[in-house]
């Protein structure tokens, strides 16, 4: 940065945008759109700090484990376990190959229940919003159902799947259909009449009114969407395994407390269902980088 | 329709209000620079009406808010009363475009906005007054959202006013509505600038909007804005827009902008 | 818009009673078709909630529900509110935050009940925690959320005014988030009622989801199952309408789309 005749500014020169206010709210904006893209920063700074910057999560998050870990040594609190036990837990669950286990049993329940709540929801609630009277009848319905937990259709999942597998599947399929329906139908009725217009203007029948306008224009609120169902769905299979199977990080958290208080794993588990979780939901948001489905987010 | 107002004075016998020295704007954003002002320098003198004219884009509306304090000039300085501008004041209202309004205050609670430091009935009096000046009586308790675009305008500016600054800055403000309004809108501001004599800096686009209002039409170039040319409108309000000499001095900033003013 | 014929009001209430009967026949005789002998048909079900609603643990069950809901969403809404205002407005702390608050946030409520209980013991305790845990983040998010997208020309006018940082955040920020603030606010309390359903499936002695389970695991009454189902959704429903309700008023309503 230089004046206008060509001199290099002392540091303490450098007039301090009243606007930096500004800056930090827009890059915080960004931070929301992904999180690998951190840019809190004040780009007339060098670089070093730019780097202390990025690691000040890192240190927070650090000092709660270190003063996690002063407490329990200090007052041990009944069965809470430290940072390092928890550690030593995780490092247990490798050693007898459970974790792999655990987190591959978890995946695939919600890779099973998701996609299959995705291509049913989808297409119907695309149809559904497209047609007002469908939408009236079905409304009333969606909105009794939506209030209640998946967890509620406990009882009734294992009387028709049992104890098992599908049941869990079930679950998550129901915490995800409703949601997914409500955003296709949101997605659909909030396509701007002109677009519409505009298509059947270039006399597009249907069918291609279809494929060619409407879903391009739902499929940015649609990834929204996938991305805070995929969030329900994580959510869902741990509960799920708490209560209705024998194996997943659910499981675990149960089965680690009621065979000899092992809060360990139990905490062990927490942290893996968080990582797994969080790795998760940035995956899907990576998707809503591809350049074909940003045309929606160009106002940053 | 453009009143009768008090004989034009030139700029020289009045007192200088706002100073701008070698002003430099240089913006950074992710390793880019953009220079979008370059060297600029105005005096503006006190109850003055001054446009800033310029193509889009060219930084005026920049020169604005760092004329308002909301903006660190990258070189040079910016001097009011004397004082060098360090951040916003209520002595200097900025107007924006009627998207500057309070949505969720009526009308009443918009205007007075700024007064919080007036004793209750000393609030309740200006409101009312201003109220009145802006010609929005019977909409009090009406929310913005209600409001077309002419009476929001409106409202802005009598917010701006009920604090009684010494200086207006208004951006583009008749940007967003027809044509039609925006002619009424001109005259509603020369109107109230007759009696309240503010120093006005209004920045527009618009030429035929520039010399209607302005005593002196500051020309901007594009980006890097310099500035290409200060025309003095020294015709005298009501102006008439027909007159040869009104005329010539429109054309004159016609050519000055590289447009011919045959279509 | 999109269909051929705009429909007429009565359609309204014709459309959905008709769907909605079509299904109830279509339950109805499968339960018949398929001979169940536990499955509940639709009358079973009828005859299950009076049975609920006559005796007193309905009541007391829903009251208790409600109790855990207020005590845990409210403890988010006051803890939460500052906190995300908070973070809105000094973007550092939250870059700070952010990341444990994203490792912390994908870990169901539920997960949390054996650390809840080592903190809070038995009884109504854990499950608030659990209420609470579950409406902090959303209402967090969406205070942050908020507050960065108050348009900086309201900031701007706000600062244009004197007004002091604080008296900023009070006068300007607070009431230009309030919208986003509220639709967050509304959203946690479904989440609540989510996580409240699901944590007395397993920690409690009572309330709505305690019922759901007990009716099944102390004699298979799937009828008064499918009526306590129905019962949460019904409420659920109703908080829901209750919080919309909220949002037209005239102070915030400019926030919102007008729903046709």
């Amino acid at each position: 940065m230089k004046y206008a005749d060509g001199r290099i500014p002392r540091r303490r020169d450098i007039p301090r945008p009243p606007i930096g206010h500004l800056r930090y709210t827009f890059f915080t904006l960004l931070d929301r759109l992904s999180l690998t893209n951190i840019k809190i920063l004040d780009v007339n700074r060098p670089s070093i700090s730019n780097l202390l910057v990025r690691l000040r999560p890192v240190a927070f998050i650090t000092l709660f484990l270190t003063i996690w870990q002063f407490a329990i040594s200090r007052h041990p609190v009944h069965l809470l376990p430290t940072p390092v036990e928890v550690v030593g837990g995780i490092g247990d669950l490798v050693q007898h190959g459970l974790l792999l286990k655990y987190v591959v049993a978890s995946l695939f329940r919600v890779t099973w229940g998701y996609v299959l709540a995705v291509v049913l929801a989808i297409p119907l609630g695309l149809a559904i919003g497209w047609s007002r009277r469908a939408e009236m009848a079905f409304n009333p319905l969606i909105q009794i159902l939506r209030p209640i937990s998946p967890l509620a259709w406990i009882p009734i999942a294992i009387l028709w799947f049992g104890v098992g597998d599908l049941a869990a599947i079930f679950l998550i399929f129901l915490g995800c259909f409703l949601p997914l329906l409500l955003t296709a139908i949101n997605a659909v009725q909030s396509i701007p009449a002109v677009y519409i217009n505009a298509g059947r203007n270039f006399g597009l029948g249907s069918v291609e009114l279809v494929y060619r306008v409407l879903y391009p224009a739902v499929v940015p609120q649609l990834i929204v969407g996938l991305r805070i169902t995929l969030g329900i769905a994580w959510l869902v299979v741990v509960a799920a395994e708490m209560i209705a199977v024998n194996s997943g990080l659910g499981f675990l958290i149960v089965d680690a407390r009621n065979a000899g208080n092992r809060y360990d794993l139990v905490v062990a588990g927490m942290v893996l269902i968080g990582i797994i979780g969080l790795l998760l939901d940035m995956g899907i948001r990576s998707l809503e980088k591809v350049k074909s489905f940003r045309w929606s987010y160009s106002e940053d | 329709m453009l009143p009768l107002m008090k004989p034009f004075v030139t700029p020289a016998a009045l007192a200088t209000k706002l100073r701008v020295e070698h002003v430099n704007m240089v913006f950074n954003r992710d390793g880019d620079s953009t220079h979008v002002l370059n060297d600029i320098n105005l005096e503006v003198g006190d109850g003055e009406f001054v446009c800033l004219l310029g193509p889009s884009g060219c930084g005026k509306s920049t020169l604005l808010s760092t004329m308002a304090g909301f903006l660190s000039p990258t070189g040079g300085d910016i001097r009011i009363d004397g004082e060098v501008v360090r951040g916003p004041d209520p002595r200097r209202i900025f107007v924006f475009q009627e998207r500057g309004v309070f949505p969720w205050l009526t009308v009443e609670g918009n205007i007075g906005f700024g007064l919080f430091k007036l004793p209750r009935a000393e609030r309740e009096r200006r409101i009312a007054y201003y109220v009145k000046m802006v010609g929005l009586e019977g909409f009090e308790k009406t929310y913005p959202p209600e409001l077309s675009g002419g009476m929001k305008q409106r409202l802005e500016v009598a917010r701006a006013l009920a604090v009684n600054p010494d200086m207006l800055f208004l951006d583009e403000p008749f940007g967003a509505l027809d044509s039609i309004t925006r002619l009424i809108m001109r005259g509603e501001l020369l109107r109230i600038w007759e009696a309240e004599r503010k120093t006005i800096i209004f920045v527009t686009h618009d030429i035929d909007e520039a010399v209607q209002l302005a005593d002196r039409v500051v020309v901007m170039s594009a980006r890097p804005a310099t500035i290409q040319q200060i025309v003095t409108i020294d015709v005298p309000h009501p102006r008439d827009i027909s007159s040869p000499h009104y005329l010539e001095l429109r054309d004159g900033i016609f050519k000055q902008i590289g447009l011919a003013h045959k279509l | 818009m999109k269909s051929l014929a705009e429909p007429k009001r009565w359609e309204r209430y014709f459309w959905p009673t008709l769907v909605s009967a079509l299904l109830l026949v279509l339950w109805h005789y499968c339960v018949i078709w398929t001979n169940t002998r536990i499955f509940p048909s639709p009358l079973d079900v009828e005859r299950g909630m009076a049975e609920l609603l006559r005796e007193n643990i309905l009541w007391s069950d829903i009251a208790d529900s409600l109790r855990r809901v207020a005590i845990g969403f409210g403890g988010a809404v006051i803890l939460g509110v500052p906190l995300g205002l908070l973070f809105g407005w000094y973007p550092p702390v939250n870059q700070v935050v952010n990341p444990t608050m994203q490792i912390l946030r994908p870990i169901s409520p539920i997960a949390w009940i054996p650390v809840s209980i080592i903190f809070f013991g038995v009884g109504d305790s854990p499950a608030i925690f659990l209420i609470f845990l579950g409406a902090f983040f959303p209402i967090v998010v969406a205070c942050v959320d908020g507050v960065s997208n108050v348009p900086s020309v309201s900031r701007r006018a706000g600062r244009n005014f004197g007004l002091a940082p604080w008296q900023l955040l009070a006068k300007v920020v607070f009431p230009a988030a309030l919208p986003q603030i509220i639709v967050g606010l509304r959203i946690a309390l479904g989440i609540a009622w989510l996580v409240v359903v699901a944590a007395e499936m397993i920690a409690v002695d009572s309330g709505l989801g305690y019922l759901v389970i007990d009716s099944r695991n102390s004699g298979k009454r799937y009828d008064l199952v499918v009526a306590a189902m129905l019962l949460i959704g019904v409420i659920g429903l109703t908080l829901d309408l209750g919080f919309r309700r909220l949002e037209k008023i005239k102070s915030v309503r400019w926030g919102f789309r007008n729903e046709s």
